[in-house]
């Protein structure tokens, strides 16, 4: 052991650095440990991860696009069903990929794998541990995206360069939905609590003009589902994959920027009530 | 009994409460460590003494009173005070996502050192939990035993000034309970200051300068473990059998005997300053115990007498 402490060894200076209660600028750690868990464990929950939107474009967008044919694309031009549907897959992927990892994850690691106990009952925050996890899961998130792309790019449906950017676009996505997940996670208590995430998720998926246009609704439900954040998700997604961009490109970029900021504000002002009960 | 200086205070606890609703888990406690002391909470389970700890911890927030550790408030300062704290829960919270030299490893990452003290830093502790030739062996293949051990190791990966110790050795077999304390005592040596809750009340009595006997969320009691037994027991007790039937028969015909008279269903106490004397009493009375035994009094019967005998949950 280290030399003999005296008593000088006991009295510490306190930081007046803002957050330091909460914050020890180490979130690289929970990132290291992730990585590593991953490596030696986790992966082959991963790559089922990946699978799913891929079994969804081959079934949908080669299955039933046969039947459907061409539909206009968001620039007015047609294109193929599955072209059609590819980004707004991606978006959902991204959607259920981040808040799987905010909420059910960090609410396991939470109250069951006791990980977050061990951690934070050493230098590191409770913010470094958010940061660290939603970092992960961005980095799941666009892991994801990338092999997703790549799938769009076999198929041909990856029609220009700019086309790539889905791949940054839905790291944006993933993010806000992440740091919104983790501060309502907050909120929960049990399993049964939790399952209303997935009591929202499934209809948000399957009503966001994921598979057929937003004009089949009538006005008042088309105004709700613009309220949603998945519905911007997709419309992004699918502008960017034909590299058509309008004035409401910007408008989704700008709702995910605001969920993100507000997410982590939440988060942030939730994390005592998440982590330190 | 172990002898140490007595430092300024490295915890101070004033006034200090828990309460989850109406249900008061730590209600009004105030005690204070100095450097370098071993110092024991006592009590039956549910008597606040694992909130304690997780307060002094800085991941429970107290609902009322001053706490400060090494001079920081642990809910202003976390990440510091936690910095020079080592923590061995009740309950092992090792990651079973990572190997166990990997455990020790990352957890140290956790306190921001740097892998080149860190590499032989976790050989030296697997050395010491004798875990060396199961550095690359998975969490969950580790017995109970096995796991206590690197959570323990895991716990001074950053030299800690103040070991948190909660019930370090549940589940431990006897030779691994003394290996423990050896290291305890050692690190006690260091001037580590060591604060432990436990069951065991020889535990208490081998590592202990002093200790508190919680319940309910309260101090009962303050003191060296032979000052407690000497403000809360007699010297000697003298345990008599006469029978599971005629204990409490008999226990009326021995009044005046001793200090402090308990009949309990399997035996009768007699709380005595001399054991001997007391037995010669009973005799004396023309009563004829099956059994006798004059035995040294204890923590235990400090323990017992302060919490009550009956089972708490």
């Amino acid at each position: 052991m280290s030399a003999e402490l005296t008593a000088q060894d006991y009295a510490l200076e306190g930081s007046k650095r803002p957050l330091a209660a909460l914050y020890s600028r180490n979130a690289k750690a929970v990132i290291a440990r992730g990585l590593l868990a991953t490596r030696s464990s986790n992966w082959l929950i991963m790559v089922s991860g990946f699978f799913e939107p891929v079994l969804y474009l081959l079934s949908m967008g080669v299955g039933l696009g046969a039947l459907v044919g061409t539909v206009e694309g968001p620039d007015g031009a047609p294109i193929s069903y599955a072209a059609y549907i590819a980004p707004a897959l991606l978006a959902v992927s991204a959607m259920n990929g981040a808040v799987y990892d905010s909420t059910w994850n960090v609410f396991f690691k939470m109250n069951f794998a006791k990980l977050y106990q061990g951690m934070l009952y050493t230098s590191l925050g409770p913010l470094d541990v958010a940061i660290g996890e939603i970092f992960l899961a961005l980095l799941r998130g666009a892991l994801y995206a990338t092999g997703f792309t790549a799938v769009m790019a076999l198929m041909g449906l990856v029609t220009s360069p700019v086309a790539l950017l889905v791949i940054p676009a839905s790291v944006v996505i993933a993010f806000g939905f992440a740091s919104f997940g983790m501060g309502i996670t907050s909120f929960m208590k049990t399993f049964q609590q939790m399952e209303w995430v997935n009591f929202v998720m499934l209809p948000m998926f399957l009503f966001s003009a994921t598979f057929y246009p937003l004009s089949v609704y009538p006005q008042g439900i088309q105004w709700f589902i613009q309220a949603l954040p998945l519905w911007h998700g997709v419309e992004l997604l699918r502008q960017i994959s034909v590299a058509s961009f309008t004035s409401a490109t910007l408008l989704h970029l700008g709702y995910f920027l605001v969920m993100i900021v507000v997410g982590m504000l939440l988060t942030t002002l939730r994390l005592r009530k998440l982590f330190l009960r | 009994m172990l002898t140490h200086p007595a430092g300024p205070p490295v915890i101070s606890a004033q006034q200090l409460s828990k309460h989850y609703g109406d249900f008061r888990a730590v209600d009004d406690i105030s005690f204070e460590v100095p450097a370098g002391e071993s110092f024991g909470l006592l009590g039956p389970n549910g008597a606040g003494k694992s909130t304690t700890m997780r307060m002094i911890g800085g991941v429970s927030q107290r609902t009322s009173g001053r706490l400060t550790i090494m001079g920081l408030d642990p809910e202003d300062h976390g990440p510091e005070v936690r910095a020079h704290l080592g923590v061995v829960p009740q309950q092992d919270n090792l990651d079973e996502e990572l190997k166990v030299r990997d455990n020790l490893i990352v957890y140290g990452r956790y306190f921001g050192l740097p892998m080149s003290y860190l590499r032989p830093k976790a050989d030296e502790l697997l050395e010491f939990a004798q875990l060396t030739d199961k550095a690359g062996a998975k969490v969950d293949a580790l017995s109970g035993g096995m796991k206590r051990r690197l959570t323990i190791a895991r716990s001074l990966i950053n030299e800690p000034r103040i070991l948190l110790l909660d019930e370090p050795t549940t589940g431990l077999d006897p030779q691994a309970r003394h290996i423990l304390w050896d290291r305890l005592f050692r690190l006690k040596e260091s001037g580590v200051t060591l604060i432990l809750t436990t069951h065991y009340m020889d535990e208490a009595e081998q590592l202990c300068d002093r200790l508190v006997v919680v319940d309910k969320g309260r101090i009962m009691a303050e003191g060296s473990p032979a000052q407690l037994i000497r403000d809360h027991s007699t010297r000697e007790v003298l345990e008599l059998r006469f029978g599971s039937e005629r204990n409490t028969m008999v226990a009326g015909e021995l009044e005046g005997i001793g200090e402090r008279l308990e009949p309990l269903p399997d035996r009768v106490l007699i709380y005595a300053q001399d054991g001997e004397a007391a037995l010669e009493e009973v005799t004396s009375r023309g009563l004829k115990p099956i059994t006798s035994l004059v035995r040294r009094s204890s923590l235990e019967d400090v323990f017992l007498r302060l919490t009550g005998r009956s089972l708490v949950e």
